[in-house]
């Protein structure tokens, strides 16, 4: 299955060098040393993660290089962009090569750095754009934090230059006030502070309003709300360059889920928030219609103890990536999405925004390969992630689909115990 | 006698009869209250801590004199949010004072939620004294004991509450209480204290931003208090405040005859309550800090005393 090419059919595909050789049916034009079968399973293109949080470096204890990357391939992730909300945070090329250097010796998928957008995270001076863009910055972004209108302005004017994405966290920090949960019945109920979604959506306007002006194009990162999408729609049809991700919780989750079983949970903290059912029907659609463009996990993985305290006190988001393909799936299986979509939507979708030749398995393309089984059921145990941030709402809950296989560069990162690299019949015969 | 509850955390998970039940238990309590000596030995052995983590001096008091006057051993505990990351965390003390034998903790909170954190992760049983703006429903307990010895039944009793609703866990565990027992609640503040969607938060409840509207045949009137601290920016001033919201004896007059007042207290005497009202017959404010000890003393019999055994 691989939307980028609207190939949906069984096939078989031929990888060397690392790369994609062939695709056809029957015997391949060369014959290969080893054979993975993956009939009546879903082979496609590995996933695209515009937007995970690696913690690497400084945080630790929360994920590193190699946990991050692990869990990534666990998940079917092939490739994955690296939030700069590090300790030092990425606002320069030297960190940006750091990065590289560390993801080439322990990561075990590809792992793109993203790059702050101002100094130090602070909001107030623009990073060397043109400078880490040459180290291999291949967006920006100074995810958790809201940026202003002279940066959004500045950046944007660099981002068509460069062709690089500027990626926005939107919140109107006056609007925001630091809410905890979506405003409405739920924070009312809960007694916690409450973040209206015109937060997110007048951020969102501005946003788009700018991207306008310059002809920079501006990605939202997590969007949550209904009026955000109109936002984005009408930047679309006029073509603004405006593209943006929902992720798997805000698609798969509301806010109800903070009333009950457990009130308070604090791994449904995430921001922006939980929203309603009626705002998580229009992610969904949005999703199937294509306006917005990508899932991203944005897993954020934190430790226990960033977790077992006070709702208001504790860091806010999940761990993902282990769990995405598996609740998103649920989509599929209710109906609500058709499964070639989603898979659009993790692979081509978020590759054509980074503008690299990922996201498919055209010949001649990085053999990223991700196998799952779209009906294989398994239950979340979050001591059995293999990333460090066990902080997963879903502990406990059953999962309709499975990452059996991730390939990267033709190599098999994950393979689940019941597949296994084969020495086809032909060979065996010859040695 | 129906009684299910390990843990007081709020009145939403609180039925008719349950509620009914801690009020039966506080009328017996109320009794030994006025005994020349008011001790029993119901809960000898049992260890009861208050941990309070916001500066509290009625419901603090009133909590440990309860735990004392049913024999309990009470270790109070006043700590301090910490704000180093190596602090003591909240589970941390909880984890000690549960080491400690703790059979009870009474746990106040400035952030909502809390007390649920520290039920998840203790075989004590946690007695909610407040938690940020969320809950606090002792004190409802209280206000419908209150109003419950004075008037008998609550079912179809106008009950109104006034003041800054979107911070109040008093004004929202009453409305899960007094909902129960079949009062119709009002909610009055001005918009910005007192958003609409409460009406959909809570089924039944009615919004009514003009105090004197609010007030029409009003059988019981709870007056909040106005923490300026917290509503500076939410508010334009005092003066407003008091010119539109405080319950005075003029706009009292709009309610039901004999209609009674209630505050949780401390009083801003002036602010959200004229004094004359404050101090007026119509007013339960001195017998709720009365009652505050027997309901009290309910809960903790309830929780660790013979209902078990």
């Amino acid at each position: 299955m691989d939307p980028g090419q609207g190939l949906d059919g069984v096939r078989d595909i031929l990888v060397g060098k690392g790369r994609v050789l062939w695709i056809g049916h029957g015997p391949p034009p060369q014959e290969p040393d080893k054979v993975l079968q993956g009939r009546g399973l879903v082979v496609s293109p590995g996933f695209v993660d515009l937007h995970c949080h690696l913690r690497e470096p400084g945080q630790e204890e929360k994920e590193t290089m190699a946990s991050g990357t692990l869990a990534a391939c666990r998940g079917g992730f092939t490739t994955v962009c690296a939030m700069p909300n590090t300790r030092p945070p990425v606002d320069s090329p030297p960190l940006v090569e750091f990065l590289k250097d560390k993801a080439s010796r322990e990561g075990l998928v590809r792992v793109l750095p993203v790059g702050a957008l101002t100094r130090g995270r602070a909001g107030k001076e623009l990073v060397e754009m043109e400078a880490m863009a040459r180290a291999g910055a291949v967006a920006f972004s100074d995810d958790g934090h809201p940026t202003g209108s002279r940066i959004m302005r500045q950046a944007l004017e660099f981002s068509r230059y460069l062709g690089l994405p500027v990626m926005d966290h939107c919140e109107d920090p006056e609007l925001a006030r630091e809410g905890q949960v979506n405003e409405g019945v739920v924070s009312l109920r809960l007694g916690l502070r409450g973040m209206p979604s015109q937060a997110e959506e007048a951020a969102v306007a501005r946003d788009v309003a700018v991207a306008g002006l310059t002809g920079g194009h501006v990605h939202i990162h997590h969007v949550s709300s209904q009026g955000s999408l109109e936002h984005i729609r009408r930047g679309k049809e006029k073509g603004v360059k405006v593209t943006c991700e929902a992720t798997p919780h805000h698609l798969t989750l509301t806010e109800d889920s903070l009333l009950a079983p457990i009130p308070y949970d604090t791994n449904l903290k995430v921001n922006p928030p939980l929203r309603s059912e009626r705002e998580r029907k229009a992610l969904a659609e949005a999703l199937r219609e294509g306006l917005i463009d990508a899932v991203a996990t944005d897993h954020a993985p934190h430790s226990l103890v960033d977790k077992l305290v006070e709702f208001s006190r504790a860091g806010p988001g999940m761990s993902n990536l282990e769990t995405a393909l598996g609740s998103l799936m649920a989509l599929v299986h209710r109906g609500e999405l058709d499964l070639l979509t989603l898979v659009a939507r993790l692979t081509i979708g978020p590759a054509r925004i980074l503008g690299k030749e990922l996201g498919s398995l055209k010949v001649g393309w990085p053999a990223d390969v991700v196998i799952f089984d779209p009906d294989r059921e398994w239950t979340v145990d979050p001591q059995a992630l293999a990333s460090r941030g066990k902080n997963t709402p879903l502990a406990g809950e059953k999962l309709k689909g499975k990452v059996m296989a991730t390939l990267v560069g033709g190599k098999a990162a994950y393979l689940d115990p019941s597949l296994k690299l084969e020495v086809p019949e032909s060979r065996k015969a010859k040695i | 006698m129906t009684w299910h509850h390990h843990h007081v955390l709020d009145l939403d998970d609180f039925s008719r009869e349950e509620i009914e039940a801690v009020l039966e238990t506080a009328s017996a309590m109320k009794e030994v209250l006025t005994r020349p000596v008011p001790k029993v030995p119901t809960l000898r052995g049992k260890r009861v801590f208050s941990l309070f983590y916001e500066p509290s001096t009625r419901t603090r008091a009133s909590f440990e004199l309860a735990a004392k006057t049913l024999s309990a051993e009470v270790v109070g505990i006043t700590a301090q949010v910490s704000s180093v990351v190596k602090g003591e965390s909240l589970l941390d003390t909880i984890k000690t004072l549960e080491a400690l034998g703790a059979d009870a903790i009474v746990l106040r909170h400035p952030e909502a939620g809390a007390p649920y954190l520290a039920a998840r992760y203790c075989r004590a049983s946690i007695v909610n004294a407040g938690d940020g703006a969320h809950a606090h429903p002792t004190q409802a307990l209280l206000d419908i004991f209150s109003l419950r010895q004075r008037l008998g039944d609550l079912e179809g009793l106008k009950v109104v509450i006034v003041g800054d609703i979107l911070h109040s866990r008093v004004a929202r565990s009453n409305i899960w209480g007094l909902k129960a027992l079949g009062a119709r609640v009002v909610l009055c503040g001005p918009p910005t204290l007192l958003p609409i969607s409460f009406a959909d938060a809570y089924a039944g409840v009615e919004v009514e931003w003009d105090l004197e509207r609010a007030l029409e045949g009003a059988g019981a009137v709870i007056a909040l208090r106005l923490q300026w601290e917290r509503q500076q920016d939410l508010i334009p001033s005092v003066e407003e405040y008091v010119a539109f919201y405080q319950l005075n004896a003029q706009r009292l007059s709009r309610a039901r005859p004999g209609a009674l007042v209630l505050h949780p207290g401390p009083v801003n005497e002036g602010v959200e309550i004229d004094p004359e009202v404050a101090r007026g017959p119509q007013s339960l404010i001195d017998e709720q800090v009365t009652n505050g000890v027997a309901v009290r003393m309910a809960l903790l019999y309830l929780l660790l005393g013979g209902a078990h055994e």
